[in-house]
């Protein structure tokens, strides 16, 4: 069943990327004042969605993990938050080739890179922890709290463009009140996030197919060690 | 009750700071050498100083600071005293805030050694006006590196890398704290006004102080 959601999920996604590559590579024209390299935003902005809310909803499974101490919600995090990591650095490595044609520099710091770098280190230690700590019980309760007071800091990033004048830009989505596209040129962003979510979630149930073929070993060695 | 209890932990952790004096000694060698290296990174002329004294004086307590909070639960290990103390009938969220406490203590009188060192050695602008606000300042700062640095010394104390693992997950945790205070110093010393950083400071300690004594419990006991 799994295999067949994971199949599923993979054409799909690949269908949907495939179509919005083509409207926006074809269909769209440049953008007045930035020319051709504004197309990193369909992206630069679906990947760091991806990564904001999958540290947001890694947390949610490390309080859930706190609360019913079930290991299964520990693995969600602990993948959920590998394939954040991953999606984050992707938005700060096309955030930065996009700097670098429109401002001239790879890297400014002001809050908003500085806060996503800051939460990126973090959650890069967090990973980092879980192999530091071998009994499972005890990785998952510290995980757990590091990705908690984690997501204080993507929150402060997430709102820093709005408390900041910062020279990333504001926002521009229709929901944040933005509302700094034209006609058009909005909606490849959320139909490329639906595609990366979909290619996301393929992500992390592999990866906790993996954890769950880890626990065996793991199970499977401390028996023998017993014996 | 809970107070009692804190007000034990904090004068134990000081009582034994004070008899051997390693974390505070380290610390305030390792902050007047650190001042002193930083003057031969660049040339200190008073009107350069203006620009980027906060960020001086707030990274060298930032490194200061680790060697304290980095032995407090530390010390507790040796002769089993970490396991006595989570079996004693204090909880866990006053061992944290007594330990907190202590090391506040502790960081802010290694600050108010090093400040004047500062000041001298940087020829930086000083009046009565900055005093109060940049005690307030001080105070804010300081909790907010004592309640992370703290959190994660009980965290990573029976790991082992102990030493790889504190400062890769402290240094990222405290960088926001770090910038308001170091802008605020800055801000201060220049003269012009502070700003945002003093609320985002305020709302930064209370959040991280609730978080850290919410789950000092799932860190130390489980």
């Amino acid at each position: 069943m799994r295999e067949k959601i994971i199949i599923g999920l993979a054409a799909f996604s690949g269908a949907l990327l495939a179509w919005n590559m083509n409207t926006i590579f074809t269909a769209l024209p440049d953008e007045l004042n930035q020319g051709a390299i504004y197309r990193i935003i369909y992206f630069h902005v679906p990947a760091n969605i991806l990564g904001m809310v999958g540290f947001g909803l890694g947390m949610l499974f490390s309080i859930g993990y706190l609360v019913t101490k079930n290991l299964r919600y520990d693995a969600l995090a602990a993948s959920v938050t590998e394939v954040s990591l991953v999606f984050a650095s992707i938005g700060l490595a096309t955030g930065s080739i996009w700097a670098r044609i429109i401002w001239g520099v790879w890297w400014a710091w002001d809050y908003r890179l500085t806060s996503w770098l800051v939460c990126w280190l973090i959650f890069g230690g967090y990973l980092m922890l879980r192999r530091a700590v071998d009994e499972p019980n005890q990785r998952a309760r510290f995980a757990a709290v590091v990705s908690i007071l984690g997501s204080v800091n993507a929150y402060i990033s997430y709102k820093s463009i709005e408390w900041w004048n910062t020279q990333h830009p504001q926002p521009v989505l229709s929901i944040r009140n933005g509302g700094g596209m034209a006609q058009g040129m909005e909606a490849p962003i959320w139909w490329n996030l639906l595609a990366l979510a979909c290619f996301s979630a393929i992500l992390v149930m592999v990866r906790m197919r993996q954890e769950s073929f880890a626990n065996e070993i793991d199970t499977l060695r401390r028996m023998a060690h017993a014996q | 009750m809970f107070l009692r209890q804190v007000w034990t932990i904090t004068t134990k952790d000081l009582h034994s700071e004070l008899r051997t004096k390693e974390a505070w000694n380290a610390s305030i060698a390792f902050s007047v050498v650190i001042l002193l290296l930083f003057s031969f990174a660049f040339d200190p002329s008073s009107e350069q100083i203006r620009e980027f004294s906060g960020g001086l004086l707030w990274m060298t307590y930032a490194f200061a600071g680790a060697l304290v909070l980095n032995r407090s639960f530390a010390r507790e290990v040796q002769n089993d005293c970490l396991d006595a103390l989570i079996a004693s009938p204090v909880s866990s969220a006053a061992l944290f805030v007594g330990k907190a406490l202590a090391n506040f203590s502790m960081l802010f009188a290694v600050e108010l050694v090093s400040l004047p060192v500062f000041v001298l050695f940087y020829n930086v602008p000083w009046g009565a006006a900055q005093f109060l606000p940049m005690l307030l300042v001080l105070v804010l700062g300081t909790w907010a590196l004592t309640v992370i640095g703290t959190l994660f010394s009980a965290l990573t104390v029976n790991l082992r890398l102990r030493e790889l693992m504190l400062p890769t997950l402290v240094y990222p945790m405290m960088i926001p704290a770090l910038i308001a205070a170091m802008t605020i110093t800055t801000n201060l010393l220049a003269g012009s006004p502070v700003g945002f950083g003093i609320r985002f400071l305020v709302a930064f300690d209370i959040i991280f102080t609730l978080l850290a004594v919410v789950f000092v419990d799932t860190v130390l006991v489980g």
